[in-house]
């Protein structure tokens, strides 16, 4: 007698047998014979396994797995995919049975797919409305092991750079050393920031923080006020958020209530209060230094760096200045450790990072992935890949300063690292999808048209070369360009690459060089569509 | 407030939250952030609960929580049942509110054509 290492189980049935079962069965027997799986994989006829109106169903064990409405042409890919090379055909329709004995999808594309949640663990399962709830839930327990343990401020810095946490914003520096330098940094008064000022388009990873977990955020900020010695922290909130800052608002005077904020946190002496101030909607106050000039009241301008607010921050005191999505991962680094958080990600990158995936997909939404998770698996196992069947062109990451990755890039892993071999940033986080029938030069008139309304003014090259590049996309839009132009444009991007004062006109050339170094041709026939008419 | 303190309230809460020791027996959560009450969570919501009422349901906790992520499936209404896989449903209606109380929480049957997720 022989063992069998798979058995497939045809259930033969009134509707199985209308459906055609005993064709798939005996096509199946041939595929197998064929490949030489006849002494390891066995068919076996049963009765009904109680699924109707599902067409042929084929069980698989010891996988458990139903396929269902099994054509004879599937027969062939299942066979070869799945038999030979162990891995299960996606284009199939496949479930298995729940406890109830219903039929679970077990479709392995989509949002649902399994992620690696970090900081968006619970938004979705307690009520960030009740503080009760979120203690239940685990919510401040890291404060309490602070100072139950008695962990020094170093001590959480150590564990913090541990961790190799580092900036979720977009930048990604490491956070641990920008908490070390703030609190090394001479100073009477000193401040922690929450940069909420989500402004990138594109991306709505912190609003789901903000919105689900406010308490997590504030914990973050009571760690990283005792870390780096801040008794004040403030979270800058972008405008358009109601519900974020109305949530946030509420966690706050419940977080006093608690005594988690106040004059004395848990009556350990530690005092620590937040605030929170309300953007007014400028894109350029994502920026750390705008923010904090925004924060004192003026105008939203960046300043010259350095130095850098580690040192000279808010009322020119030693402050930090992190992401949400950066802080939201302090409370689980402190719970369980920096040799936890390694595990997650890669070796330089570690841990966690969300992604919004928005355009033409057929599933726009958000994941929380390892590190380092390719492109290709981002946009089509999780996004489930380019909507309406149509071809994939290009993807643009990290929002309006990012860059247009084209389809020879898809297996790019997203990462700091991997990305920047590539000439590709990770921004923000948000990746978004164009089809075969977006024009590139479209896409780019829209992205320049956004910074020359952005740009503050300060510097020349950022307030006339914004102008500029829309006049010159402009022109290959409306048929009127010529092919000169688009070195110009790059020209003009580069130039204001190295002379403009602050990321927003030091990044326009991110967006402008990706899209004509990798759609060249498609601006040679804008701007050769000139010549013609 | 002491340290001390808070551990207690998390524990008395804890337990409240596990529904086996609790009173009720199943908690429904609405996913309420701006992505969800755009595409009609709240009405969602409302349908559940005068559903509930109507059937004079008392073991059953309606909640809000935050968004996962889903915003191509919303609204999402998850069931947390004790001892039984949670059960997530996508582009919940308020006909389709009122099948999940109909089918669901009463007959143990869950409305299918709406399962996305089942966790567990």
């Amino acid at each position: 007698m022989s063992i069998y290492r798979t058995h497939i189980l045809v259930p033969v049935d009134e509707g199985t047998v209308q459906a055609g079962v005993f064709e798939v069965k005996r096509r199946l027997e041939q595929k197998i014979t064929e490949q030489g799986l006849g002494n390891e994989v066995k068919v076996v006829e049963s009765g009904t396994v109680g699924i109707v109106g599902k067409g042929v169903i084929l069980v698989v064990y010891p996988e458990r797995m139903y396929y269902t409405n099994v054509r004879p042409g599937d027969v062939s890919l299942i066979v070869e995919e799945h038999l030979l090379k162990g891995r299960i055909p996606p284009t199939l329709k496949y479930a298995s049975l729940d406890i109830q004995g219903g039929l679970k999808s077990l479709h392995n594309t989509g949002l649902t797919r399994e992620q690696k949640r970090v900081v968006l663990d619970k938004s979705w399962k307690m009520s960030p409305e009740d503080i009760r709830e979120v203690l239940a839930t685990g919510g401040y327990k890291a404060v309490e092991k602070i100072f139950t343990e008695k962990m020094t401020p170093e001590a959480v810095i150590d564990l913090i750079k541990q961790s190799g946490l580092r900036g979720r914003g977009g930048a990604g520096f490491p956070t641990g050393l920008k908490w070390e330098a703030t609190r090394k940094a001479a100073g009477d008064q000193k401040y922690i920031i929450c940069n909420a000022d989500e402004g990138e388009p594109g991306t709505f990873k912190d609003r789901l923080i903000l919105e689900g977990d406010p308490h997590k955020l504030i914990e973050a900020m009571v760690i990283g006020g005792y870390a780096i010695g801040a008794t004040k922290g403030y979270i800058y909130v972008r405008g358009e958020y109601g519900l974020s800052i109305q949530r946030m608002q509420q966690a706050i005077d419940q977080a006093r209530e608690y005594s988690l904020l106040g004059p004395s946190v848990l009556e350990t002496g530690f005092a620590f209060d937040l605030q929170i101030k309300i953007g007014a909607g400028a894109y350029i106050c994502g920026d750390e230094t705008a923010l904090i000039e925004s924060l004192e009241g003026k105008r939203g301008n960046p300043r010259i760096k350095p130095p850098y607010p580690v040192t000279n921050g808010l009322w020119q005191m030693p402050t930090a200045v992190n992401n949400v999505e950066t802080l939201a991962n302090i409370p689980e680094i402190v719970n369980r450790g920096a040799a936890w958080f390694r595990t997650m990600g890669t070796d330089k990158c570690s841990g966690t990072k969300v992604f919004t995936i928005l355009g033409h997909v057929e599933q726009p939404g958000l994941i929380e992935v390892e590190m380092g998770t390719p492109l290709r698996e981002i946009i089509f196992a999780y996004g489930g890949g380019v909507a309406g069947g149509k071809k994939f062109k290009a993807a643009l990451l990290g929002g309006a300063s990012g860059v247009f990755l084209p389809e020879k890039l898809l297996d790019v892993h997203m990462d700091f690292e991997s990305l920047k071999e590539n000439k590709a940033v990770l921004g923000s986080g948000a990746v978004l999808v164009m089809n075969e029938a977006t024009s590139i030069p479209d896409m780019l008139f829209s992205i320049l048209k956004f910074y020359a309304h952005e740009t503050c003014g300060q510097c020349a090259p950022c307030r006339i070369g914004t102008h500029q590049l829309l006049q010159l996309a402009w022109k290959l839009r409306e048929g009127q360009g010529r092919v000169e132009d688009i070195d110009t444009m790059l020209n003009l991007a580069e130039t204001m690459q190295r002379t403009s004062l602050c990321p927003l006109g030091q990044s326009v050339v991110a967006p402008v060089k990706s899209a004509i170094d990798n759609f060249r041709d498609e601006f040679e026939r804008a701007a050769g569509h000139s010549e013609i008419s | 407030m002491k340290l001390e303190d808070l551990r207690k309230i998390r524990e008395k809460t804890e337990k409240e939250m596990v529904l086996r020791d609790g009173k009720a027996r199943v908690r429904v959560v609405v996913g309420m952030g701006t992505s969800g009450i755009a595409a009609g969570a709240r009405d969602t919501m409302k349908a559940l609960l005068d559903e509930i009422a109507k059937r004079e349901l008392k073991d059953v906790i309606v909640s809000q929580a935050g968004e996962r992520g889903l915003s191509s499936s919303e609204p999402v209404v998850t069931v947390f049942e004790e001892g039984k896989p949670s059960v997530v449903y996508g582009n919940v209606t308020i006909d389709i509110a009122r099948k999940i109380v109909a089918e669901h929480l009463v007959n143990g049957n869950p409305v299918s054509d709406s399962v996305i997720e089942v966790n567990g």
